[in-house]
């Protein structure tokens, strides 16, 4: 029988862990509260962003920017986005998985790939494994729009300049604070959403002219497209966290009980067994 | 949808500010200022610093600007902006410490050192706001 002393400290110990996830727990709902809203309002730019792209790009001629001009993937570059912090359920290793699954599958098709990274995790992970960066951030938790202008600019770049011939991201997309998706979306060349069959392109006017309006609007797109990655990438690491830490609490709560049994029968065992001492003491009197 | 009112919708990267039914829209575009009346022919502008402008009825609002687009369809304007705020949002104060740190530094500084027109789009910024807080 394990040692009454022994027990008594396990369970204080349990004790303070689960007071530990219980705030963070907390901590991370509040956070994921704001993070949500942050991401849903910035939908109706997002989406607006895309609808005036789409118009514009069905008017213009293929290839009459570099950004919408698709070529032959040879070098490929991966953009990884994952959390700063961990604890928080397989939010971070989800992604990583999915991003080494994805090197595996184009180190055999193409080249090469380089890397990007945005998140202490990833950027710790792939050092670890030798590999380059062309690019890390750190503190994704802020999630602004200058830094995803940031972390675009030198991609766009790389892509202008021939250097990659397609970016991809990987990253997680939120849908609830349970349900998270692990995508990886190819960022460069854009492809812009198709006009419905029966839509027909109306004739427009341009003020400046069309090729300086597409100059200036493709890569604020593509900033936009990065600034939710972000966004949603933020929200489902508070809601990961959230999940993960509920969960750990459980775990505490029931592993509290089991102790609290054990110690008992314990203690039991313990006067069971003085009571028979004193009792046979007793008799041996008589 | 009515066929003598515009939609008016102005976006942020950070939010959606305005979502209305306007009857007249004017932006501060970069090549001029233009004026938008339902059934306007569908063009694609850019819009810089300034004031727009919209009337409902014979009431006039106005909005604080900052660079961006606006599409315009038959009955409809989008306008997506790097920056957007309503009159009742703005913080005067904030916008008057801007201003003067901006005069401020624009005082030490010729016109060819390289921080020179991104303090005077700062100016710019600040100026534009007061004066439409001044407005309400």
């Amino acid at each position: 029988m394990a040692n009454l002393k022994d027990i008594r400290k396990r369970i204080s110990s349990v004790k303070s862990t689960q007071q530990i996830t219980k705030a963070m727990k907390m901590v991370a709902a509040s956070k994921l509260k704001k993070a949500q809203d942050g991401v849903v309002q910035a939908r109706p730019y997002a989406a607006k962003m895309s609808d005036v792209l789409a118009s514009l790009a069905v008017r213009v001629k293929p290839g009459k920017h570099p950004l919408l001009q698709r070529r032959e993937e040879k070098k490929v570059e991966l953009l990884v986005i994952t959390s700063d912090r961990g604890l928080c359920g397989g939010f971070n290793s989800n992604v990583i998985k999915a991003a080494d699954l994805f090197i595996r599958e184009k180190q055999g098709t193409c080249d090469g790939v380089v890397m990007s990274v945005v998140g202490r995790k990833a950027r710790d992970y792939y050092r670890r494994r030798n590999w380059a960066f062309k690019n890390e951030e750190l503190n994704p938790g802020a999630a602004t729009f200058s830094q995803a202008e940031a972390i675009a600019r030198p991609i766009i770049d790389r892509y202008v300049d021939g250097e990659v011939d397609a970016v991809y991201v990987a990253y997680t997309e939120f849908r609830s604070a349970m349900t998270q998706n692990i995508v990886v979306k190819r960022l460069l060349p854009l492809e812009p959403k198709a006009l419905a069959p029966d839509e027909v392109p109306v004739e427009y006017l341009y003020e400046p002219s069309e090729d300086a309006l597409l100059a200036d609007i493709i890569p604020r797109y593509i900033y936009t497209q990065l600034f939710s990655m972000l966004l949603e990438s933020v929200a489902s690491e508070h809601g990961s966290r959230m999940t993960a830490m509920d969960s750990a609490t459980n775990n505490a709560n029931e592993m509290t009980a089991k102790l609290t049994l054990l110690y008992n029968r314990a203690r039991q065992a313990a006067i069971t067994t003085e009571l028979m001492e004193i009792v046979s003491g007793a008799e041996a009197l008589n | 949808m009515e066929s003598d009112k515009i939609r008016l919708e102005i976006a942020s990267p950070y939010r959606q500010v305005l979502d209305v039914e306007v009857d007249e829209v004017i932006a501060p575009g970069e090549e001029g200022q233009f004026g938008v009346l339902p059934g306007h022919t569908p063009f694609l502008a850019t819009v810089s610093v300034g004031q727009l402008i919209y009337r409902q009825g014979n009431q006039l609002k106005y909005v604080a600007v900052s660079h961006g687009y606006a599409e315009v369809e038959y009955h409809r304007v989008i306008v997506l902006l790097d920056a957007a705020e309503l009159p009742h949002e703005i913080d005067v104060e904030r916008a008057e410490k801007a201003r003067m740190r901006a005069e401020g530094r624009l005082a030490e500084m010729g016109h060819e050192d390289r921080y020179y027109f991104e303090e005077l789009a700062a100016l710019d910024r600040a100026m534009n706001r007061i004066a439409i807080a001044k407005i309400k």
